[in-house]
């Protein structure tokens, strides 16, 4: 028995050391020879990524999926969605099992570094903030002085919690869930004074209340969630095309290019859309890929304001507006790097 | 007439020894009788009778009110849900009944799916019942079904291939479920044989596995399936996931099944071995005409808990990305039109599983009963 497992052991860890060298393949040659982009993304978030009636990925980051695979295979639906959980998505990442990680993940140091992996661009600035009933007559979260705070296990947001309310020198009892929908419950049900999490899950599970306006969420935000898409270290050309296919939808907003009139955009031959939709220059072959790339990307699900609007924005069920995320123009913080 | 008239005289008298039974008296059967005697036979019956009356007073009309008579049927948001309903929102199930059954099967391909749901229980039943009419062709289907089953659900030769990233949903939790005990029971009894052998290296092996396998979690076990099962294999092999699941989840059954009957071995005195042995019967004989079929009808209990525990743990699928009928519920209550109707998934999947257990449940009571194993 004992030796039997120093076997395994060992047979695992030859593997193990062996990999590195295994896998050169680029993740590009990988897609494109499998027909299919493997997009992780989460089980269940509202507004980001969830299945309809008929079983297909809507949502924020699946829709982001569709727009890589368009410019890489060329047909938005080409994707496998491997939705995982938190605990599991760099795991599958690592392993191969998935390409890309679409999956609300925050950029820290750590993950960037310690966990080799690679954040391309952060296409969705969140931040942890406060949800509490009016009737408790709490306006700010230096009044928290003693609350019941419902807080999800496991999380960057449990410790932020833990941090500020050590700054502030105030007090608190967690009330420790699992996963939002068992917040909402337990926040219904009056269990905590106050729901904690990134501001957009916030406003997607006060959405889903009877009576909307009788919560409020506080002003202050007191974390940096900047969320994006992750992939493996080591493969940079696979990070450039998620990096550029990104951007390609924010510089698609800044020029005016929709997914309806991409096609008509890219006849005018204006010199910054010409570029962008492949008119000019050969920027998608130094990428790997073929001139259309950008615009197959935009057709596919729309500029980035397109994609923000029709899963979160201000006309759904969860409300949110564009604040940091809106174009650097109008004063946010998505911007992206010149196409030349 | 006549002749009931002769037997029984119309004057009251009888021949002595010839008087009918009398009905016992009233107070000593009947329905109040079996109340009295069960219900409220003594303090303690009648405090529990009390309490569980009021329990049931209590849940009952709730969980009637809020399933069935306040709950809203048809509507196509949680909005249109609260507009009509108080109770429970089946909407929200209905709309979404074929994602939960067929997860992401391509949608005109669904009734191979229903075809080999329906081809399970007809193999299942002559498996299941011995006085099945035609048991012998039904038992040869039975043992056919895996492959035809196979064919059907993937594809190829002729029907159009569906990849099983696609499978989903109930289907999912069936075919793991299924798969998993029916091989789960044969390794699981060469390994419980395997461990009592006389042959060391078997013995070692045998006891090694099993050994590993219950002191490791299936969830760490269908991690290494999902992500480290792809450092073993050469790089750009493509292993099937769910048949790496199918395996790993196999396989952990079949430890715990092992286990299971090797308890029913022990439980056969050692006198059965000799007398067999002494009659001149090889080792595989012996096991198959009288150690097995005592040690297996003993150990029903405990193979259908094992079984039991195989079937909910299918949920677990979720880990490796795969979406179960649960896991269906997750992603769908994210969706914002519907976002806070969990009781309802959670009710939904909770009566699927109770009625696919119970099933298991009540066909082992059978058993147990055709079989007379208790003592």
């Amino acid at each position: 028995m004992k030796k039997l497992s120093i076997a395994l052991a060992a047979c695992a860890v030859t593997a193990l050391t062996l990999t590195p060298q295994a896998a050169k393949a680029g993740t590009l040659e990988d897609v494109k020879a499998r027909g299919v982009l493997n997009c992780i993304v989460n089980t269940g978030l509202p507004g980001f990524s969830y299945t309809d009636a008929s079983g297909r990925w809507k949502g924020f980051d699946a829709d982001m999926c569709r727009s890589v695979a368009a410019a890489v295979l060329g047909d938005g639906e080409k994707v496998k969605y491997i939705p995982a959980t938190g605990k599991t998505r760099f795991t599958l990442l690592n392993s191969k099992e998935g390409d890309v990680i679409f999956r609300n993940t925050t950029w820290t140091f750590v993950r960037d570094v310690s966990v080799k992996l690679n954040f391309i661009h952060t296409t969705y600035y969140d931040g942890q903030g406060f949800m509490i009933r009016k009737s408790k007559g709490v306006k700010s979260t230096k009044e928290l002085d003693g609350a019941t705070v419902c807080i999800q296990t496991g999380t960057t947001t449990e410790l932020n919690l833990a941090d500020y309310f050590r700054a502030n020198k105030i007090s608190y009892k967690p009330v420790p869930i699992e996963s939002n929908e068992e917040a909402r419950k337990n926040y219904i049900a009056d269990r905590c004074d106050t729901y904690t999490t990134d501001a957009s899950g916030l406003a997607a599970t006060r959405a889903s209340f009877t009576k909307p306006e009788d919560h409020l969420i506080l002003p202050e935000i007191i974390s940096k969630e900047p969320l994006g898409p992750v992939v493996r270290h080591g493969d940079d050309q696979w990070a450039d095309i998620i990096r550029w296919t990104v951007f390609a939808l924010i510089a698609a907003e800044e020029h005016g290019v929709t997914a309806a009139n991409a096609d008509a955009m890219a006849a005018k031959k204006a010199p910054a859309t010409a570029r962008l939709l492949g008119g000019e220059g050969d920027l998608g072959k130094m990428l790997g890929l073929d001139k259309d790339w950008a615009k197959r990307a935009i057709k596919a699900q729309g500029n980035y304001a397109e994609i923000f609007e029709r899963n979160v924005g201000t006309k759904t069920n969860i409300g949110l507006a564009r604040g940091l995320n809106a174009h650097y123009t109008n004063g946010g913080l998505q911007y992206s790097p010149p196409f030349r | 007439m006549t002749s009931s008239e002769t037997q029984n005289p119309t004057n009251g008298s009888y021949p002595p020894g010839t008087h009918p039974d009398l009905p016992p008296p009233s107070t000593a059967y009947g329905p109040v009788h079996w109340i009295k005697v069960n219900l409220f036979g003594g303090v303690t019956n009648t405090v529990l009778t009390l309490l569980f009356a009021y329990m049931l007073w209590k849940i009952v009309p709730f969980l009637t009110e809020w399933m069935f008579l306040d709950a809203a049927f048809t509507g196509e948001s949680r909005r249109d849900c609260e507009a009509t309903a108080g109770g429970a929102c089946w909407a929200f199930i209905g709309s979404r009944l074929q994602l939960f059954i067929y997860g992401f099967y391509p949608e005109a391909q669904r009734w191979r799916v229903d075809l080999t749901f329906v081809m399970l229980i007809l193999a299942l039943v002559p498996v299941l019942y011995d006085a099945t009419p035609h048991r012998g062709k039904g038992l040869i289907f039975a043992c056919l079904y895996p492959f035809i089953g196979g064919w059907l659900l993937i594809g190829g030769l002729g029907l159009e291939s569906v990849s099983t990233d696609q499978f989903g949903g109930l289907m999912l939790n069936v075919i793991i479920g299924v798969t998993g005990i029916a091989f789960s029971l044969p390794i699981g009894i060469v390994l419980a044989l395997g461990r009592q052998s006389h042959l060391p290296i078997v013995r070692i092996l045998c006891v090694g596995f099993i050994e590993f396998i219950r002191g490791v979690p299936l969830i760490t076990l269908l991690f290494v399936a999902a992500v480290m099962l792809s450092y073993f294999v050469p790089p750009g092999t493509n292993f099937d996931l769910l048949v790496r699941v199918l395996i790993m989840v196999t396989l952990f059954a079949s430890g715990y099944m092992a286990e299971v009957i090797r308890g029913g071995l022990q439980a056969i005195p050692k006198g059965q071995y000799e007398a067999a042995d002494g009659m001149g019967l090889r080792y595989w004989q012996v096991m198959r005409l009288v150690i097995l079929p005592q040690a297996l009808k003993i150990s029903i209990p405990g193979i259908v808990n094992t079984f039991i525990g195989l079937y909910k743990d299918t949920t677990l699928v979720i880990v490796i990305g795969r979406l179960d009928i649960l896991g269906i519920g997750n992603s769908s209550l994210a969706d914002s039109k519907w976002q806070g109707l969990s009781t309802e998934v959670y009710v939904f999947v909770a009566l699927f599983f109770f009625i696919s257990c119970f099933s298991i449940s009540r066909y082992s009571l059978y058993l147990e009963k055709k079989l007379h194993t208790e003592l």
